[in-house]
């Protein structure tokens, strides 16, 4: 060894490999250009850092980042398998309280009266564009236990009940080659979901939840379950539904979360 | 044994005109694999605010990145591209040129015991930048493997539904975000400890800029 041995004792500076950084520290101030260069690097560097905060608020990036979001619906879509099947679970695995979720408190749950509720039904049909509550009710039914899994990262499990929406869309004549089915709710809300997802065979129009009729806080009268979708993309308290191949965008969607928001 | 090049005292301290330490395209995979793992860290944080796996921790809003969930969101699936195509280059050209084998292997727990024993009492020389000694070589590997688990925990918790092998893999959903909370942790501590032994050897760093 070149190197006499050390003492573990000394102090913790005599430990560091002194020479390299003195030879380091040496050629450095040797050569200005290096100097001038870790300078920079350093500015550079402590400049990317200080304009951390507004670096979200840039516009040009943010229009970067929106493209690359577009890029990931287009990501997801071909991901997406028709025929995979979300989990399903048991009674006993349901979430209970299941949680109630929305963009306002609980107490500012729309109250829908069910006597005069009718569905309206728009664009790319050829059926039936008026539905009661009684008419949807008498509808086939289905029922599953899925996870509902929350943009926010948490997830639940609940049981809900309904008729399969591929059926309903055929059952009004709606034009399956269309891109995009698009919901109003009664609380302002609204969104849209691709054709492929809308057709998928655990993609339920659901009218109860756990076998009791929807109440008001789960979506009353009805709620789109899509247990191939994150949580904002099932819309609740649906009042008006649209067959379209314009882009309809979505509450949430529109405030930059990902269109195709699926699971 | 894999030690005795990093303990070899033969090598002169400081020949920087002979050939790069770090081929170009070693140093160009890091710097992008540094800036993907740190964007996606710093808006994972963000994203994991919204909903803590573990109710009494949350990191402070500042040091995260996006501003709000659903920027946070857009970060990291953007940054997600660039970690995974950039990790997938890093890991073919490695394989490919043979400097998987060259440079990483052999490790052993004793030659790891052996050199971070002699890192603790100042023994370890970084005299030859070109061979990485045990601890690194299992640092090194140990973060390729974590950024893997990362990016396979990530795709469970994001195609749930449509990876259900990944899935179940990870234990279920709620599982996998455990697991990606794990390695993401294990990640953060790679990056101090390595950050501090840049620090303690600045020319590594010229090396990893420079390649020399």
């Amino acid at each position: 060894m070149n190197k006499p041995a050390r003492n573990p004792t000394r102090s913790i500076s005599q430990k560091l490999d002194r020479e390299s950084i003195l030879i380091d520290a040496r050629r450095e101030l040797a050569m200005p250009s290096r100097r001038l260069f870790g300078k920079r690097l350093l500015t550079l560097g402590g400049l990317s850092m200080l304009t951390g905060c507004s670096l979200t608020d840039d516009d040009s990036v943010n229009k970067f980042l929106t493209a690359v979001s577009r890029l990931n619906d287009r990501a997801q879509a071909a991901l997406f398998d028709p025929k995979q099947l979300a989990p399903t679970y048991t009674e006993a695995q349901i979430t209970r309280p299941f949680p109630f979720n929305a963009f306002y408190g609980i107490d500012d749950v729309p109250e829908v009266n069910g006597a005069d509720y009718r569905l309206k039904i728009s664009g790319l049909v050829t059926g039936q564009r008026v539905w009661s509550l009684p008419e949807l009710y008498a509808l086939p039914h289905a029922e599953q236990i899925t996870r509902h899994i929350c943009v926010e990262g948490w997830s639940a499990i609940g049981r809900w009940g309904g008729t399969p929406f591929s059926d309903f869309l055929r059952r009004i004549g709606a034009d399956t080659s269309a891109k995009y089915v698009g919901f109003k709710c009664a609380d302002d809300y609204y969104e849209s979901i691709d054709m492929p997802t809308a057709l998928h065979p655990q993609t339920l129009l659901t009218f109860s939840y756990d076998g009791e009729r929807l109440p008001a806080k789960y979506g009353f009268p009805m709620k789109l379950r899509m247990p191939t979708k994150l949580g904002y993309k099932n819309p609740k308290h649906i009042v008006e539904m649209f067959v379209t191949n314009t882009y309809p965008g979505g509450y949430w969607v529109d405030q930059g979360y990902n269109w195709f928001g699926g699971s | 044994m894999a030690t005795h090049h990093a303990l070899r005292d033969s090598a002169p301290p400081a020949k920087p005109e002979s050939s790069a330490i770090h081929p170009l395209w070693v140093r160009l995979t890091h710097w992008l694999n540094a800036l993907a793992a740190i964007v996606m860290m710093l808006s994972g944080w963000r994203i994991y605010d919204a909903s803590p796996i573990f109710p009494a921790f949350r990191f402070p809003t500042g040091i995260t990145l996006g501003g709000w969930l659903g920027g946070a969101l857009q970060w990291h699936f953007a940054a997600m591209w660039l970690l995974v195509f950039n990790g997938l280059l890093y890991l073919a050209l490695n394989l490919a040129s043979g400097r998987f084998v060259r440079k990483f292997l052999p490790v052993s727990p004793r030659a790891v015991l052996h050199d971070f024993i002699a890192a603790l009492t100042g023994k370890l020389s970084h005299a030859d930048l070109r061979v990485y000694n045990a601890v690194q070589r299992f640092a090194y590997l140990f973060v390729v493997c974590d950024l893997i688990v990362l990016v396979l925990s990530g795709l469970a918790i994001w195609k749930s539904v449509q990876f259900p092998l990944l899935r179940e893999l990870m234990g279920g959903y709620d599982n996998a975000r455990i697991v990606h909370f794990c390695a993401m942790s294990l990640m953060a501590a790679f990056i101090a400890v390595h950050l501090v032994m840049v620090a303690l050897v600045p020319r590594s760093l010229l090396a990893m800029l420079r390649g020399r």
